[in-house]
């Protein structure tokens, strides 16, 4: 649906995008992840139309943004970065402008409108200027705007930031919502978010892709602990260590007689069900058996000091 | 309630339309159209009877009104277009029109149109002078039309050259003085006091360039297609200017 290859821009001194590709098929929710100034939102503006690429390539339905930018705004749904919206005009004129400009008939304008007021949950403050509206409610008219001609494609620029508690769960119940029929690309520098909404996520860095993958594949790490308890520790870490698979373990003592052994692995192959063999043919008592995901936060920070050593 | 929604089930939706009816509202919600009106009607009443000294003159005819026109609407033009595009910077909702499926020069010709009705409306407003001679004294409606013909036009290029300034610069004072700069520029140039410093050639082509030279005709009541086809090329150009601005935007 959207592809991207080897995509670049540069805004005068500053290298924005150092050759991005990635592709997003129909109906995935992808979250683009990365630090601010990663280059998220100028990939997001390119895909949209906003902005040209300096070199590279962008597709939306196999149609080129550049040599053909009405036919892909015509798929695509849009939220810039805080909801800019016309703050003089009331949420209902707001709404039908975007319709007109979209050039939806009567018929379909009122249709369309009836629903992504409903979706949307705005009814109430529809008569009321923008200006006078809150962060939460600023956003779902922007919302509901990018979604007025039933787009099959979304993008929404950190749609929650600003937003409080309650208005971040609303967002993202709406975005799972429009996920089940449509392609979703969203941008977040709030991890959580990936978490709740995300089938997959690309994450930037410095204008790079960095990771791409689905969000199990990329916290999965490649560490296994086991918890046992044993009088010679060295003598455990040398078995597990010529387990199958096992590049290396180290352990610390946990005080108790128990010992947590962290063996690394070269590959993904699963290695438990060999651990807890050899701790029964040993007669090691074995309190916990678990691989040691890494959250995406750290990930997310592996990944930006990763980067930090390479300019370094 | 509004234009927009008045049109009924089977008007065709068109952008232009869009932007222009939604330009207007925000001159028409904001103090912006008003004030503009109130000054440009007050402003053209006060030289016609003041300095143009209506009754003293004692003809009934509008060079009072046509001859101070210009300077007028240089003064007053850049006011209603300096907001055109540097608010849609300011307000972010520059990236909310790019990227609409509409070409960039409907969103420029949809600005020019309500800025142009905005315009229309003051010269309309005056239209109570030429009404009132009328009364008074035998007037011939001739000039007159061929005089609010050619401040249209003159009007619309004026329009033209403030919104390409709004278009290239980011901040709203810059582009109001930018445009009076520019458009008094461009009516200095062919005036009689500027131009008559050059050699004869020199003047002549000055005076073609000038907006000034070819309306003091207009204002006498002389109305030459060439003058009215010199106004609309300098609209055309300016606004032509204003959709490269725009497309240069994306570049950036």
């Amino acid at each position: 649906m959207i592809e991207l290859r080897n995509l670049e821009k540069t805004y005068g001194e500053t290298h924005a995008l150092k050759g991005v590709s990635f592709s997003i098929s129909k109906g995935e929710i992808v979250g683009l992840l990365g630090p601010n100034g990663a280059g998220k939102t100028t990939a997001m503006k390119i895909v949209v139309g906003y902005l040209l690429p300096t070199a590279g390539s962008a597709t939306v339905a196999g149609l080129d943004v550049v040599s053909h930018p009405l036919e892909v705004q015509r798929k695509i749904g849009y939220l810039a970065e805080n909801a800019p919206l016309y703050l003089d005009m009331v949420a209902q004129e707001y709404l039908e402008f975007m319709a007109d400009m979209r050039g939806l008939d009567a018929v379909t304008r009122r249709r369309r409108l009836a629903r992504v007021v409903e979706e949307c949950g705005i009814g109430h403050v529809l008569t009321r200027p923008i200006g006078q509206l809150s962060k939460g409610y600023r956003q779902r008219v922007g919302l509901a705007a990018a979604i007025l001609h039933d787009p099959e494609i979304l993008i929404l620029d950190e749609p929650t930031t600003g937003l409080d508690p309650n208005q971040i769960v609303e967002v993202r119940q709406l975005i799972r919502r429009m996920g089940k029929t449509k392609t979703v690309v969203l941008s977040t520098h709030i991890l959580p978010e990936v978490e709740a909404a995300c089938d997959r996520v690309v994450i930037l860095i410095d204008g790079q892709v960095r990771a791409d993958g689905a969000l199990a594949e990329i916290t999965r790490s490649r560490v296994q602990v086991a918890v046992l308890s044993t009088r010679d520790p060295a003598q455990v870490r040398e078995e597990l260590g010529h387990l199958e698979g096992v590049v290396s373990a180290d352990s610390s003592d946990r005080g108790d007689g128990f010992h947590a052994f962290r063996m690394h692995l070269a590959g993904d192959h699963e290695i438990g069900e060999a651990v807890a063999d050899l701790a029964r043919a040993r007669g090691w008592r074995m309190r916990e058996l678990k691989r040691d995901d890494r959250s995406l936060e750290q990930v997310f920070r592996e990944l930006t000091e990763s980067a930090a050593e390479v300019v370094a | 309630m509004s234009a927009a929604s008045a049109g009924g089930a089977g008007r065709i939706p068109s952008p232009v339309r869009a932007v222009a009816v939604r330009e207007l509202r925000a001159y028409f919600d904001s103090p912006i159209a008003y004030v503009f009106l109130t000054v440009f009607a007050g402003a053209a009443l006060f030289t016609f009877f003041n300095l143009q000294a209506f009754f003293t003159r004692g003809m009934a005819d509008l060079r009072g009104l046509f001859g101070p026109l210009p300077l007028l609407m240089i003064l007053l033009v850049p006011a209603i277009t300096m907001r055109l595009w540097a608010e849609e910077q300011k307000q972010g909702t520059l990236e909310v029109l790019l990227t609409l499926p509409v070409r960039d020069v409907q969103l420029v010709t949809g600005k020019f149109l309500a800025s142009w009705i905005l315009l229309a409306c003051g010269l309309a407003l005056t239209a109570a002078l030429p009404i009132s001679v009328a009364l008074v004294g035998k007037l011939d409606w001739g000039p007159v039309i061929g005089g609010y013909l050619g401040a249209l036009m003159l009007g619309a290029a004026y329009l033209a050259v403030g919104q390409f300034l709004s278009a290239t610069t980011e901040n709203q004072i810059l582009a109001f003085i930018l445009g009076l700069v520019v458009c008094l520029g461009l009516y200095g140039i062919g005036t009689e006091s500027f131009a008559g410093l050059f050699s004869d050639r020199t003047a002549a082509v000055l005076r073609a360039i000038g907006t000034g030279a070819r309306f003091e005709s207009v204002a006498r009541g002389v109305v030459d297609l060439r003058d009215l086809v010199y106004y609309a090329s300098l609209c055309l150009f300016f606004l032509a200017g204003s959709v490269m601005a725009v497309r240069a935007r994306r570049w950036t």
